[in-house]
């Protein structure tokens, strides 16, 4: 027992710190709201005071807000600030920035606030800037998670979906599903006739194949991605092929389009459906179809009722790895597909890189984490983990 | 396990099959073949045919300071990481085939959930945790997040190896009057060192072919190959390209057929 839990302690230790720990901070980001709450403290109590039925705050909220304003001026939380309340109602982002400024200058002229701030930019009488810092004022916010949903807290502070024009991620998480289950569709018709033909060799010959099999599994993700990309563009060499056989008249154009996704990612992940299968193909005993077919059953009935539902574990194993990989998929399209094959994991580097949305960055990578993980559970209680192996 | 199994039909049936994994084969093989011509380029395109045959991109490759940083980048990142992973993966391997069977499929599933998990998920989670400590864009860093990434590819044929284990071999040297750690040493490790060694490589091929973590955790100072391949792979795909994806493949043949040596070695003991 001791040496159990010696053994088991370094590898345990070291992923709870370096990998569960940041795991969960990461996943509670999608709903952290501190930048917000953080700077309009006493503007978060004095407005719990509204009730929001009708009209602006009074006079007790705008001077907590501009004294919230004055020291995130003083700090430099300002343009942080501005930025994400900006992300709730388009326009925030100058109405703070302004009155962050001018902070020092309203304490200064004293009562008051009310007046002296809607002077300043009569947008601070409309309600619907109110009703944003009333509702997101939290520690913490379903916003992230609202957008990543498609959906929006509307004035009157109902839920619903947003218009077609702004609608996007649920379209996008729709195509990252749609690309995985096809990728891991198109590997499981390619791999088990494979794995098959393998597992039923003799060993020399089995072993020979292997080398092919685990190929994509060794070389560069990047290279064979690029090199699809040279492969299948309108003057690589497919269309040299197709050309001079005749079978098309002008090149086709496949880099850069849903199917080059497709092959490239059918051709990395093929090796994680085969090796599984193979895996479990190997261990079921060939006396038992032997023993079907001289019971009476045709070799195609002794497929079907007796080896095909024993190379299940493996196949389920394959689709598993196939599909969870393929969900988080992102250089490969990117790189050999079009702006519309690219799929979720693609928007989160964008939202961390690109333009930095933490919020959202977390909230869709957080969706798409749970999505994952339910898949692995159901997995690892139905099928088990042991079943997932490399050789 | 040759098919003994004869049924009619069955040539017709394999042959068929042959011919389907030849087909995919080949075309699996297409990817890593185009590249090898044309990174004899003379020209600036990746176009065939290619006008004459020359070194001139392996010259621009080997006399660059920046893809040759790179490639010490890669490697010291990729023999430090897959190390650590191969020793916290191998007693995670042991550990886990200890524990009792009904504990085993949860600890197994916690240890290679790196494995499942999507890699912008990890590199994002890791990237924020690292930046907090002060160990964004170090080598400290990228090194953590690539043993996290590698170590469920040490685990995983670690555990497929000690499963072939005969744990008496173990009880015995124990009765015999080993310390456990010499029992380690001297009866364990040497039995399920090709799969120790099998493990390394695949955390080595992992690490040295790792974008995501890379790309996220990573500063100026650590460009590995693949993000500096990256970099230059969005505006136009350079013939230098072709030349380190050649030598990649010779890296990456050599590396397969080891595995697979030792992957046979296992099976006979």
């Amino acid at each position: 027992m001791f040496w159990t839990v010696a053994l088991l302690s370094a590898p345990l230790l070291f992923l709870a710190t370096a990998f569960f720990y940041p795991l969960a901070t990461f996943l509670y980001r999608s709903v952290d709201n501190a930048e917000i709450s953080g700077s309009l403290e006493a503007t978060g109590k004095a407005i719990a005071t509204w009730d929001r039925m009708s009209g602006i705050p009074g006079e007790e909220v705008f001077r907590a807000l501009v004294y919230d304003l004055s020291e995130a001026h003083e700090n430099g939380r300002q343009a942080l600030l501005a930025r994400y309340l900006n992300y709730r109602v388009n326009g925030f982002r100058t109405l703070i920035m302004a009155a962050a400024d001018a902070a020092p200058d309203l304490i200064a002229r004293g009562t008051s606030y009310q007046s002296n701030l809607i002077e300043l930019d009569p947008r601070w009488a409309e309600r619907r800037y109110w009703l944003a810092i009333a509702r997101e004022i939290g520690p913490v916010t379903s916003f992230y998670f609202m957008t990543a949903a498609d959906l929006q807290i509307k004035d009157d502070g109902s839920i619903g979906r947003k218009s077609d024009e702004d609608a996007l991620y649920v379209a996008i998480f729709g195509r990252t599903l749609l690309i995985s289950i096809t990728v891991t569709l198109l590997c499981l018709v390619i791999a088990y006739p494979i794995a098959f033909l393998v597992a039923s060799s003799p060993p020399k010959t089995a072993n020979r194949m292997m080398l092919f099999v685990v190929l994509p599994f060794w070389s560069s993700l990047l290279i064979r991605s690029t090199a699809w990309v040279i492969l299948l563009q309108e003057k690589g060499p497919l269309n040299d092929l197709l050309l001079t056989f005749g079978l098309v008249n002008e090149p086709v154009s496949i880099a850069y389009t849903r199917s080059a996704v497709f092959i490239a990612m059918v051709d990395i992940l093929l090796p994680f459906m085969t090796l599984p299968i193979y895996s479990n193909m190997k261990g079921i005993p060939t006396h038992y179809m032997k023993a079907a077919i001289s019971l009476g059953a045709t070799p195609f009935q002794a497929f079907r009722r007796v080896y095909f539902p024993l190379s299940l574990p493996g196949v389920a194993a394959g689709c598993l790895l196939v599909f969870v990989l393929a969900l988080g998929y992102y250089i490969t399209p990117d790189l050999v597909g079009g702006r519309s094959d690219q799929m979720i994991s693609w928007f989160v580097a964008q939202y961390t890189n690109k333009v930095v949305n933490w919020g959202l960055a977390a909230a869709l990578g957080t969706t798409l984490f749970i999505l994952t993980l339910l898949i692995y559970l159901v997995f690892a209680w139905q099928v088990g983990v042991s079943r997932i192996r490399l050789e | 396990m040759a098919s003994v199994v004869h049924y009619p039909g069955q040539r017709l049936l394999r042959a068929a099959l042959w011919a389907f994994a030849i087909v995919i084969f080949s075309v699996q093989l297409a990817p890593l073949v185009v590249l090898i011509p044309l990174s004899f380029t003379s020209g600036t395109l990746l176009n065939f045919p290619i006008p004459s045959f020359s070194l001139r991109w392996y010259g621009e490759f080997f006399g660059s300071a920046q893809w040759l940083g790179s490639l010490r980048n890669t490697f010291v990142v990729g023999v430090v990481a897959s190390t650590i992973a191969t020793i916290l993966g191998t007693l995670g391997a042991i550990g886990v085939l200890r524990v009792s069977p009904r504990l085993q499929p949860f600890l197994m599933a916690l240890l290679i959930s790196p494995m499942v998990i999507p890699l912008v998920v990890v590199a994002l989670a890791m990237f924020l945790h690292l930046a907090r400590l002060g160990l964004a864009a170090s080598f400290t860093g990228l090194i953590i997040a690539h043993t996290v990434v590698c170590m469920p590819l040490v685990l995983i044929p670690v555990v497929s190896t000690l499963q072939g284990f005969d744990m008496n071999l173990f009880r015995a040297a124990l009765s015999l009057g080993a310390s456990p750690t010499r029992t380690f040493l001297k009866v364990v490790l040497p039995l399920i060192m090709p799969g120790v060694l099998a493990g390394w490589l695949f955390a080595f091929a992992t690490s040295i072919d790792e974008i995501v973590v890379t790309l996220f955790v990573g500063g100026p100072e650590q460009i590995t190959l693949p993000r500096q391949i990256y970099s230059g792979l969005r505006e136009r795909i350079s013939p230098t390209v072709a030349a380190v994806a050649t030598l990649s493949t010779v890296l990456a043949i050599s590396m397969l057929v080891v595995v697979e040596v030792l992957r046979r070695r296992s099976r006979r003991d």
